[in-house]
């Protein structure tokens, strides 16, 4: 009956996992670090495309002023920026605030910039919000063409250099998981190997009694499977715990970085670590059993 | 039961084993195939199970063509017959009953056909006592024994014996013998390649005799013969 069929692979895949203990383990810790690998990317590219999308909203674009420039030019000026495509606001900040404003940021160490009020070197500025963040570059650039505008500047290169840390990790990601990946299923190729080697001759009794390829297959492929999920398994509880470990820490330490941290994401990562080691193992399985056991 | 029409076999190092081989094999009847060492004797047997496909001719088992089978319909070919040879193949870390048992847990029975038909077979055998055992705990006569009763525990049409007494002294040969006349006396066909000259003298069954890949000789109640 189909319950005793069942039984019966669970036993013998069991028994072959067990009489290659060494090679388990091996297959087992192999996919395990490459799952690491995997799920801490996904979790690192996540993180830094949250990161950058905190920063662009708060993105503003300052617009420094020529010297000198008639009440009359500001108002219009202001009037222009206005028609720049994807401005929303518009601010005006004085010399006297923008020193301010410094000051401020200094803080305690504010007395540095004392005896500056005297000969201001800031310019007269204007704080320009775009509507999204990505219209920031194209508005800059057009703000430059105006009319006693001297500089612009944004956060030129925080967003660029975020986003190409997160291009760098994925392709450095992918590149070490495929490596990883391919050691896997080629180590649980060796492993599946064996256990067909060490049951040949059982394998020839089973077919010269009439089994059929499904049944003589399907302890090697579960085998595979058990390894495959036994390695996410483990990574997936690695990752779970130690990212909680490490969202505690930020929390704590970098109050201002906000990681992901919806369980949502984290369990569909989870998900992908288990998937992917089945995946692994149901390949390496594949692979063996195609070229080792011609039944 | 067995139709075999000029069949030859080649083996992919050009050894050809059998030449234009035509035999009829009826249902119930014993045949000893004999014949030097190289004849051709496990090389028939083999098509006749389908371990090996004939190069030409056709074999029909059955009343089924074997090289038009497909793959994956071999195993049911398999369960209609059962299959004992020289070297008992018991699988070393089961015991008798669960070598036995393995042939129905192949096919799918369930544990209750199983609980029925295994000590039934061990019965016929003469193995009832020993299911515990290990194959490695059993004399040859024993092994062999055992897998006799995996071969007929699914009640199958056909047994395919290569040399099932190579390993067996004269008396456990007989014992053997006299098992399989049992069995064919309940309506198995047996087909047996054997070298044993003496038995195959004594039991004046069907002898076919090979040499060299083909047939010099096929007659009921025949003797091993004339050269020995
Ligand atoms: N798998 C094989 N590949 C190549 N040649 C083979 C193969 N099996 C058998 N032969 C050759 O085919 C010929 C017949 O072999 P077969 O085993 O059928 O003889 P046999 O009658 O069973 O001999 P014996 O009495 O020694 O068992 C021999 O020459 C043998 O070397
Ligand atoms: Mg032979």
């Amino acid at each position: 009956m189909i319950i005793n069929t069942i039984f019966y692979y669970f036993r013998e895949a069991a028994t072959s996992l067990i009489r290659n203990s060494w090679l388990t383990v091996a297959s087992v810790g192999t996919i395990i670090i490459s799952l690491l690998i995997l799920g801490s990317s996904v979790l690192l590219v996540l993180n830094v495309r949250e990161v950058a999308s905190d920063l662009e909203s708060s993105l503003e674009i300052t617009v420094f002023l020529d010297d000198g420039l008639e009440q009359e030019r500001l108002e219009q000026l202001e009037e222009e920026i206005k028609f720049v495509p994807g401005v929303s606001s518009v601010n005006f900040v004085t010399k006297e605030q923008a020193l301010e404003n410094l000051k401020e940021s200094f803080g305690d160490k504010a007395e540095l910039l004392s005896g500056l009020e005297k000969d201001n070197p800031l310019p007269n500025s204007y704080t320009v919000k775009t509507r999204e963040a990505n219209m920031v570059p194209s508005a800059a650039r057009q703000l430059t063409e105006l009319e006693g505008v001297d500089q612009v500047r944004y956060g030129q290169g925080v967003v660029e250099n975020l986003l190409a840390l997160t291009h760098w990790v994925r392709i450095w990601g992918t590149l070490a998981l495929l490596v990883l990946g391919v050691a896997a299923v080629l180590l649980i190729a060796t492993t599946i190997r064996m256990s067909v080697f060490a049951r040949r001759r059982e394998i020839g009794i089973m077919k010269m009694l009439g089994a059929t390829n499904i049944f003589v297959r399907m302890p090697f492929m579960l085998e595979g499977m058990i390894i495959g999920l036994t390695g996410g398994f483990v990574a997936a509880v690695m990752i779970h715990f130690g990212y909680a470990s490490l969202l505690n820490k930020v929390m704590i330490s970098l109050p201002f970085i906000h990681l992901v941290d919806d369980s949502n994401s984290i369990y569909q990562v989870l998900g992908a670590l288990l998937g992917a080691g089945f995946l692994i193992g149901t390949l390496g399985s594949a692979i063996s059993l195609r070229r080792f056991l011609k039944v | 039961m067995i139709q075999l029409y000029n069949v030859s076999k080649t083996y992919q190092n050009k050894v050809q084993a059998l030449n234009g081989i035509t035999l009829h094999i009826n249902k119930g009847e014993f045949v000893f195939l004999v014949g030097p060492s190289g004849a051709g004797k496990s090389t028939l047997t083999k098509l006749i199970c389908r371990e090996e496909l004939p190069t030409h001719g056709q074999v029909i088992v059955n009343g089924r063509s074997l090289p038009r089978m497909k793959n994956r319909q071999v195993p049911y070919l398999r369960r209609k017959m059962g299959m004992v040879y020289q070297d008992f193949r018991l699988i070393p870390n089961k015991t008798v009953f669960e070598n036995v048992a393995f042939a129905l847990e192949i096919i799918g029975a369930s544990r209750s056909e199983i609980r029925q038909a295994v000590p039934e077979a061990l019965r016929m055998v003469g193995m009832e006592k020993k299911l515990n055992m290990r194959p490695y705990q059993l004399s040859g006569g024993e092994q062999q024994r055992t897998a006799v009763a995996r071969a007929i525990v699914n009640n199958p049409a056909l047994i395919l014996a290569d040399e099932p007494t190579g390993n067996l002294d004269p008396d456990t040969s007989w014992e053997l013998m006299k098992l399989f006349m049992d069995i064919n006396s309940l309506g198995t066909t047996i087909l047996m390649a054997t070298h044993a000259w003496d038995i195959v003298d004594e039991m004046k069954k069907r002898v076919v005799q090979l040499e060299n890949g083909v047939i010099v000789r096929d007659e009921e109640g025949g003797v091993y013969g004339h050269d020995h």
